[in-house]
């Protein structure tokens, strides 16, 4: 710690403070944390449960090092140590509820999974008959398909319009505008809306998939807009002119040249707001309604979604099974949507496409 | 159709004539599209109003089944429940988000930073149904300890009276909410913290500023406003998300401040997915004349977030 | 006391790669030491490790020593913080914290020390940064105005009196009038001619007039060769440097013919 300059004394008589200031060793914060890790294992021996032991386990860590540190090194220092501490254990806290749910899910749901459980449905066709979610799956599909095929070419066509026409417009500022609002849309609110206009348009007690394929498109457009809106973005005007100068008209510039550069990213959005809605339960309780049979039309009666049906079983008894060997299934599936997100947003990216 | 026309559009007049049909029809239908969502939205309201209008103004009994007896009466303590899960949600992720994303831009080395975004981002894509059961099947039970603590040790304040054994409390509906907006916070946190002038960091440092100085002295004055209206759209995402809620709540019918207990109102979107089924006339009215309540309520949150976040674009637009 | 800076054998490193290569010098203190070369030789590097901040770019070490006063900057035993109070730094393009008013910018560094200051000294700190810094009389009416709105010129003054408000031994100045226009220059470079007598002050500039101008010594980086490291061609008190330098390669860079 330099000693503190007197401020009024004239720059002339400075006195040279000293560079050299009382460290702690560079290994210090391991040997701190090596110290509550030993307290927090002492603690776990002692009978406390593993979250309790990890608490004062850390506790142990924020305190001592700081302290420590205020002893030797001085109060700015010290508040610095803190601080780091602290800012790395909130992502510590984060990531534990993040593997907590990971765990609970697959040490629970595993053992559900069986080549019964993913192709019968829940409808008993004879006393002895198994049960599984394969309705629900091909409703999940289904639904998630009618919504993805409302939004996508809405939403891309929608972007092409504010990047490639509107430019700077006000109705484009707009658009811009309200599709972010969107975002935040209820995704009950949504579900509602659906509920609302198709028991006004087709009478009351209406249910049907496509109802529930309207409620999702309506929280997926605003995600297919923002990121096919970034990725038109970074297509350079110069392709464009390039394209312009050869004679080419604006619309097949925009199909030929412009989207076929974009498409990477333009389908890894897509994906991405997929394995968004694809969890949805809210929307699709009130419209799409809940069934045990497998129904594959969109436009008439009852359909289950995987989380419909998770929320459907979750109060009584004797179904842990289900609910937790179809949460599994939609983890999976979210995951993986996830997984081919990322990949095709490496391999088609408009750098290397 | 607009007649708005970009500079690249300015074509010759002998040259228009034959492209001029394919762009007519194409910038047609990238208009009418843009024009879907906004009849979208305008659906949104028309539809909630034209249907919800009745729930306003049901006979006594409608409401009485549910909280009070006037559609005020009913919805206030719905507005309750779902402030106060919301509320709780934001006082434990707002200082998580903002560590976070203080790691991912300010502590986390290279190559860790994108490590560290990608495990936050995958916190997003759990579907919330997940949240709702692990909250309430797995969760729930292990916070009771926790509850049980602070009722001995804070009880006389009101806030943590009796203690529910089942921990289905709405302070769990809370922390399960939390960790469903953590990553939305962090997100937008995170981008506006990477956006600090290196040169502002560096003329920190050579005042001989530690990180943490550093932080406070640039990071956060510049990017207060971004957090801000990060947060107003975790918010908004807290207001209106229903399982977590249902699935965790084991709800009451009185609107009382006990965070801990298990008689807590539920929150709209909550109320709505534990009502719908019910077949009694006008019940129907009324959950969706709620609905639009919420959905006026989380508009605003939302327009007033993006608000601030488009103004503090502009502002440090170069 | 202005303190002088030994370097001897200094290696700099971006990870792998060797930026700058084997520095030996000594920059005398109450003395203005120039350093020269063309884009990418390093110097600007070189400048950043006397006051350890090119750590800042993560990956970045150092090998050698620098040496002031007797104390090894990279002693494991010094804290970097310390090091950056004493060796003070001004910018290529002026750097005012945007939420600040012009006196918080000025007292940003002695603040960091000292939480609870009264108001007459810190006023007193103001005054005499900003005078020594020849901004005084342009801002004494508008203290409480953001720094953000005086012109390029002033800012960087205003960034010199952030430098010297916290009164450091050394001040680094990595290009401060690149971003400038030639009257905010030349008020700059008075500025330094009147600092000399306090501080030991290195300023790195593309502009040879510049280096001409200000300096009492002037070092000469270059790239061994394209893809090799920096390091220091020459050493040697200006006037011999513009007029009869020892290396030919000086001679040609200062004479415009090539780089």
């Amino acid at each position: 710690m330099t000693s503190l300059d007197q401020p009024t004394r004239t720059s002339s008589d400075r006195v040279a403070t000293s560079m050299v200031s009382a460290r702690l060793p560079q290994r210090a914060p391991l040997m701190v944390a090596g110290i509550a890790v030993a307290v927090g294992a002492l603690c776990l021996l002692l009978g406390l449960g593993l979250v309790p032991a990890v608490l004062i386990g850390a506790l142990v860590y924020l305190v001592a090092l700081p302290v420590w540190s205020l002893s030797i090194e001085g109060r700015r220092t010290a508040t610095d140590r803190m601080m780091t501490g602290l800012i790395w254990a909130t992502f510590a806290i984060a990531l534990a509820p993040l593997i907590s749910l990971v765990w609970q899910v697959i040490a629970r749901g595993v053992p559900a999974i069986n080549s019964t459980f993913l192709t019968y449905s829940g409808f008993k066709t004879s006393l002895d008959a198994p049960t599984g979610v394969y309705h629900a799956i091909i409703g999940t599909l289904i639904i998630t398909a009618g919504a993805a095929i409302i939004s996508v070419p809405i939403g891309i066509m929608t972007a092409v319009y504010l990047i490639e026409y509107g430019k700077k417009n006000s109705f484009a500022r707009t658009v811009t505008f309200l599709v972010d609002v969107m975002t935040g849309i209820p995704s009950i609110v949504a579900g509602l809306f659906a509920f609302a206009m198709f028991t006004l348009l087709f009478g009351p007690g209406y249910k049907s998939a496509i109802g529930g394929s309207v409620a999702l498109s309506l929280l997926m457009v605003p995600t297919v807009v923002r990121a096919t809106e970034e990725m038109l973005r970074l297509v350079p005007d110069d392709l464009r002119e390039a394209s312009y100068a050869l004679g080419t008209p604006k619309w097949r510039t925009i199909t030929k040249v412009v989207l076929p550069t974009a498409i990477g990213g333009i389908i890894t959005g897509v994906t991405l707001a997929i394995s968004r809605v694809i969890g949805e339960t809210a929307p699709l309780l009130l419209i799409a309604g809940a069934t045990d049979i497998t129904n594959t039309n969109p436009f008439s009666g009852d359909m289950t979604t995987l989380p419909v049906l998770i929320f459907g079983k979750r109060t009584s008894a004797g179904n842990e099974d289900i609910i937790w060997g179809a949460a599994l299934v939609l983890i999976v599936i979210v995951m993986l949507l996830n997984l081919v997100a990322r990949v095709l947003g490496k391999v088609l990216s408009p750098k290397q496409g | 159709m607009t007649t708005t026309k970009s500079d690249l559009d300015a074509a010759p007049a002998w040259a228009t004539r034959k492209a001029g049909g394919g762009d007519a029809v194409f910038k047609g239908t990238a208009f009418a599209s843009a024009c879907v969502i906004l009849l979208a939205l305008a659906g949104v309201f028309v539809f909630l109003s034209l249907k919800g209008a009745q729930g306003f103004t049901q006979p006594t009994e409608v409401y009485q089944r549910g909280y009070g007896d006037s559609f005020i009466g009913y919805v206030l303590p719905l507005l309750g429940g779902t402030v106060i899960a919301a509320v709780i949600a934001l006082i434990i992720a707002v200082p998580l988000a903002i560590g976070i994303a203080l790691v991912i831009t300010q502590y986390a080395p290279p190559w860790l930073a994108s490590p560290v975004a990608y495990v936050i981002d995958l916190l997003a894509a759990v579907p919330s149904v997940i949240y709702g059961l692990w909250g309430g099947l797995f969760l729930a039970p292990k916070l009771v300890p926790v509850y049980q603590w602070f009722h001995d040790t804070l009880g006389f304040i009101p806030l943590f009276g009796k203690v529910a054994t089942s921990g289905r409390s709405i302070s769990t509906a809370g922390v399960v909410l939390a960790i469903m907006i953590l990553p939305i916070i962090t997100a937008i946190s995170r981008e506006v913290f990477a956006r600090t002038p290196r040169l502002h960091r560096e003329a920190a440092l050579a005042l001989g500023a530690t990180r943490w100085e550093t932080i406070r002295m640039t990071v956060f004055p510049y990017g207060r406003s971004g957090v801000v209206s990060a947060v107003m759209l975790g918010l908004g995402r807290a207001l209106g998300e229903t399982l977590a809620v249902v699935m965790v709540l084991s709800p009451g019918t009185i609107f009382t401040i006990d965070l801990f207990s298990g008689s807590n109102t539920p929150s709209i979107a909550a109320n709505v997915a534990l009502k719908y089924s019910e077949r009694s006339p006008g019940t129907l009215e009324v959950l969706i004349a709620t609905g639009l309540v919420l959905f006026v309520m989380t508009f605003v949150v939302n327009f007033a977030a993006r608000y601030i976040v488009a103004r503090q674009e502009r502002k440090f637009a170069v | 006391m202005a303190k002088s800076i030994d370097v001897s054998d200094l290696d700099i490193y971006y990870s792998d790669f060797l930026a700058v290569q084997g520095v030996n010098m000594t920059i005398r203190a109450r003395a203005v030491t120039a350093f020269i070369g063309p884009s990418g030789c390093g110097k600007s590097t070189f400048l950043r490790s006397l006051n350890r901040m090119h750590e800042v770019i993560p990956g970045a070490r150092v090998e050698g020593k620098v040496v002031v006063d007797g104390q090894s900057l990279y002693d494991p035993m010094v804290d970097p913080v310390a090091v950056r109070r004493q060796i003070g730094m001004v910018f290529q393009r002026p750097n005012p914290f945007p939420t600040m008013s012009i006196y918080d910018n000025v007292l940003a560094g002695n603040r960091l020390n000292s939480k609870k200051m009264k108001k007459s000294e810190a006023d007193a700190i103001v005054e005499k940064s900003l005078r020594s810094a020849n901004l005084w009389n342009e801002v004494k009416d508008r203290l409480n105005k953001p720094g953000m709105g005086l012109s390029g010129g002033q800012q960087q003054r205003l960034c010199i009196a952030r430098a010297i408000a916290v009164e450091p031994q050394v001040l680094l100045m990595d290009e401060p009038c690149s971003a400038l226009d030639p009257i905010s220059t030349s008020a700059i470079e008075d500025l330094i001619h009147e600092l000399k007598s306090d501080y030991t002050i290195v300023i790195v500039t593309h502009n040879m007039q510049q280096a001409a101008r200000v300096s009492d010594e002037t070092g000469f980086f270059n790239l061994k060769a394209t893809g090799e490291p920096g390091h220091l061609v020459e050493f040697n008190p200006t006037k011999k440097m513009f007029s009869n330098p020892d290396e030919p390669s000086t001679e040609a860079y200062i004479s415009g013919r090539f780089g």
